[in-house]
């Protein structure tokens, strides 16, 4: 009897909603989010500001899905850049092996041992803030981790039956790597990315709130967090709602990689 | 045994030297000279030259590196360039705050963790184990320094059950620990959440193994053989996982200070950071990094001392 | 008498229809004897065993019939009554002797386990019973494998210490379930001679169950064939093995690799 796999039905219905209401924020917002209206200072949700304004009077709905649709790209951008690079590292490791493959995944247990938030900020302690900065910095931070994700799948298959024929009938590395074991590796990669994922919008919204991530210009929810502190008991609208899509936001992603974790688990 | 550990220790030395190296390029060699941002346009050569001799920039790298070392490990981490003071002034009543709150942080994971894994694990798919899953699910998607403005929110201004005013270590410890309560717990249950997670798994695991089998036909009762027989190897997994993440507990704690106004690492990190107060934020990220590789050394140990299957490697 | 089972039945509830793992098995055994019960893989012998030793949880199975032990029915008990037994006077050891082991507990700790459950005995005194066992069961050196863990023991040892550490109280009745498939041909033959030496020395009445009806007849001097929890035949060893009635019972026999029929001979029977 098949049970039902509610991590993964539940996950994908909330990451659905989640990515249509930062995907929204990217083209559209109800009000210009910087925009402040003296009239709507500390207004209460109501009709017209749905999720309230904040003491200068910016609307939190606009600042909100302004600020998801920015944590939304820069974790897909940080995940692409340590994703592609963890994804060849890992595999040219795994494949191939030696003593280059020992020497690079000491270094990546070393870098993987030290928290990513801190060594990020140390990183932009130097660069400086700005979005691209956080992307970089962090993309090449998570690079190590995919690595050895990676790297464990390829050790698993570069033995395997199939593997060997391949390379009997004399077809080229680069063609095993990529058409006879990569396929085999994507459940495993699906869940490691949806942890890269909120690992990255956890840092990049750590980083914000501590006021070291992206330019304060730049729209950012860990940034109105930090900014609503403030104003905690007097205005919690403004802390709820940016609180609340981050939270949605990672739980949504986190209950699909569980799914798939699970799925996986059933499937052997 | 004996052997294992002096090779673990030799690692240990070296990837300290490594992280410490790198700690010196990064803030010592790759930004370049501090002078002109510290000093400002208007300093005369004088004092440039002051400034240069103070600090040692005038010395070759490997030559600077080596006297930063050998100070660095006799405590003198160097002069502030922003405060005038050291940094081991700067930083001695701060380390002390962070350790301490990581300390909670870390004792409260233990509470939390062990008692709830194992009520999860008694019934397997039952109301209580289904509860706990969508708890710590939940709990592992609340980022630590949200959870921290929650907790103050209803802890501090709903239910007033602590002032939201840092109460230091002077004015006497239980005031102190009762106010690091709260930003420990910030701290400590997203990671309680994987921990729960990760023991309920293992004890799991454990009781489908062989030897349960054997215990029980020995005349263990259920009790005595969770306690005798599946803890101590369902624990393994769990302490290695709990000295891996000192690191992310360290980290959760200096996010987790600035919601609190605690003055730790963390705010004179992120100050030193703003002013690009180089020496600081070095000595700062050496410290953390040796505890963190410290608590892998140790897990390293643990893990050798529980499993003694690791032996013979 | 020493065990008299009478319709013992081992029904799974938990899927679907119900299904009978062990249906209707009887057996009387005497106090030191050696029978054997046969059968394919899932012909419900090594259930049978559990349900004897109640190590079956009965969430999930429905165990009804009877297995008087000494006078007192084994099935009624409840699980903190069956408890005074286990270890004590039933006992059983198992097939994978590397993961019937606790890893992370030395081999000594786990001989003596029995003697911690059910006696108060200091340490010395545990520690000197256990050795007894180890020796018993044919460990050279119980000194120092007393200290050693099970991943430093061989197959065989560790088999050993298993059957030590079933030992250490003398119980009446040792059920083995398997307790040689796992291990190489000729330890197999050390295991069973030790097994039959214990019983004779120590009169323990063994209950010995496997796929080889080749290796039944080396140890035991009566044997039940199962096939899908039901008795197709029982009797002296010899007779089953010389003149089976059942084309099943010939499987049983004919599956065995012997000498001769390696050797191109044919089986005589």
């Amino acid at each position: 009897m098949k049970r039902k796999n509610w991590y993964l039905t539940i996950g994908t219905v909330l990451t659905a909603c989640m990515l249509a209401f930062t995907a929204l924020g990217l083209f559209w917002t109800p009000c210009v989010p910087s925009a402040m209206d003296a009239a709507a200072r500390n207004a209460p949700p109501s009709a017209a500001h749905l999720f309230g304004c904040d003491a200068y009077g910016r609307d939190v709905l606009s600042r909100t899905l302004e600020g998801a649709g920015s944590t939304l790209t820069i974790a897909l951008a940080v995940l692409a850049v340590g994703a592609a690079c963890g994804l060849a590292v890992g595999a040219l490791c795994g494949y191939y092996g030696g003593p280059a493959d020992a020497l690079i995944m000491r270094l990546c247990d070393a870098a993987a041992a030290f928290p990513s938030v801190l060594l990020a900020l140390v990183v932009l302690a130097i660069t400086g803030p700005g979005k691209y900065n956080v992307i970089g910095a962090l993309g090449v931070l998570f690079i190590p981790s995919f690595a050895r994700l990676v790297r464990g799948e390829f050790l698993k298959y570069r033995d395997r039956d199939f593997v060997k024929s391949a390379r009997l009938m004399g077809v080229r590395d680069m063609r095993i790597i990529f058409v006879h074991i990569l396929p085999n590796t994507w459940p495993t990669l699906l869940s490691g990315l949806t942890i890269g994922f909120n690992n990255a919008v956890l840092a990049e919204a750590s980083m914000s709130y501590l006021g070291i991530g992206v330019r304060p210009t730049e729209p950012s929810l860990g940034y109105m967090l930090k900014d609503a502190q403030g104003t905690l008991f007097t205005l919690p609208w403004c802390t709820v709602f940016p609180a609340a899509a981050v939270v949605l936001l990672i739980l949504g992603v986190g209950l699909v990689g569980e799914g798939i974790r699970e799925r996986m688990g059933a499937a052997e | 045994m004996g052997k294992a550990l002096l090779k673990r220790t030799l690692l240990l030395l070296g990837t300290l030297l490594l992280v410490s190296a790198l700690a010196f390029a990064a803030f010592s060699v790759i930004p370049g000279d501090p002078t002109g941002s510290v000093l400002g346009v208007e300093a005369t050569d004088e004092q440039i030259a002051a400034f240069r001799a103070r600090h040692g920039l005038d010395l070759p790298v490997w030559q600077r590196y080596w006297s930063w070392l050998t100070a660095f490990i006799a405590g003198d981490f160097g002069q502030s360039y922003k405060y005038d003071m050291t940094v081991a002034q700067l930083l001695s009543d701060k380390l002390g705050v962070t350790l301490v709150l990581s300390a909670v942080s870390f004792g409260l994971i233990a509470v939390i963790s062990l008692p709830l894994g194992l009520i999860a694990a008694r019934r397997p798919g039952g109301i209580v184990d289904r509860a706990v899953t969508v708890l710590t699910q939940v709990a592992m998607s609340v980022p630590n320094f949200v959870l921290g403005i929650g907790l103050m929110y209803l802890f501090a201004l709903v239910l007033r059950w602590f002032e939201p005013e840092y109460v230091p270590l002077k004015d006497g410890l239980w005031p102190h620990l009762r106010f690091m309560l709260f930003p420990a717990l910030a701290v400590a249950l997203p990671k309680s959440a994987m921990t729960v997670k990760l023991l309920r798994g293992a004890i799991l695991g454990e009781l489908n193994q062989d030897y349960i089998r054997t215990a029980y036909s020995k005349g263990n009762s259920r009790g005595s053989a969770l306690r005798r027989h599946v803890l101590r190897n369902a624990m393994i997994p769990v302490v290695t996982f709990l000295a891996m993440a000192a690191g992310d507990i360290m980290a959760g704690s200096i996010v987790v200070e600035q919601v609190f106004g605690i003055p730790g690492l963390g705010r004179i990190l992120i100050s030193s950071i703003g002013n690009r107060d180089y020496p600081v934020v070095q000595a700062i990220v050496v410290l953390l990094a040796a505890a963190v590789v410290g608590c892998n050394f140790l897990a390293d140990l643990l893990y050798r001392v529980m499993d003694p299957r690791i032996d013979g490697r | 008498m020493m065990l008299d089972i009478r319709d013992l039945s081992v029904v799974f509830t938990d899927r679907g229809a119900p299904f009978a793992a062990v249906d209707r098995f009887s057996l009387q055994m005497d106090r030191g004897e050696i029978v054997g019960i046969v059968g394919e893989s899932g012909s419900g012998k090594s259930m049978t065993a559990h349900a004897l030793m109640g190590l079956i949880r009965r969430s999930e199975v429905e165990v009804s019939g009877s297995a008087v032990f000494e006078g007192t029915d084994l099935l009624s008990l409840s699980r903190e009554e069956l408890r005074r037994y286990q270890g004590r006077d039933l006992s059983i050891i198992f097939q994978e002797p590397m993961t019937s082991l606790n890893p992370t507990m030395r081999v000594g700790a786990q001989v003596e386990e029995s003697l911690r459950i059910h006696e108060r005995l200091s340490r010395g005194e545990r520690k000197a019973r256990a050795l007894e066992a180890m020796a018993l069961a044919g460990l050279p050196e119980p000194e120092a494998v007393y200290r050693q863990w099970p991943h430093q023991l061989s197959g065989g040892m560790r088999q050993r210490a298993m059957i030590a550490s079933a030992l250490v109280l003398r119980p009446r009745l040792l059920i083995a379930d398997e307790p040689t498939t796992a291990l190489d041909v000729t330890i197999q033959a050390q295991i069973l001679e030790t097994l039959k030496d214990i019983n004779r020395r120590e009169g323990v009445a063994i209950l010995f169950i496997s796929h080889d009806l080749g290796v039944v007849r080396a140890l035991c001097g009566r044997v039940v064939v199962m096939r899908q929890g039901k008795i197709v035949e029982s009797g002296p060893v010899d007779s089953v093995f010389y003149h089976p009635r059942e084309d099943y019972t010939k499987l049983l026999i004919s599956s065995r690799p012997s000498r001769k029929k390696l050797r191109g001979g044919r089986e005589d029977g």
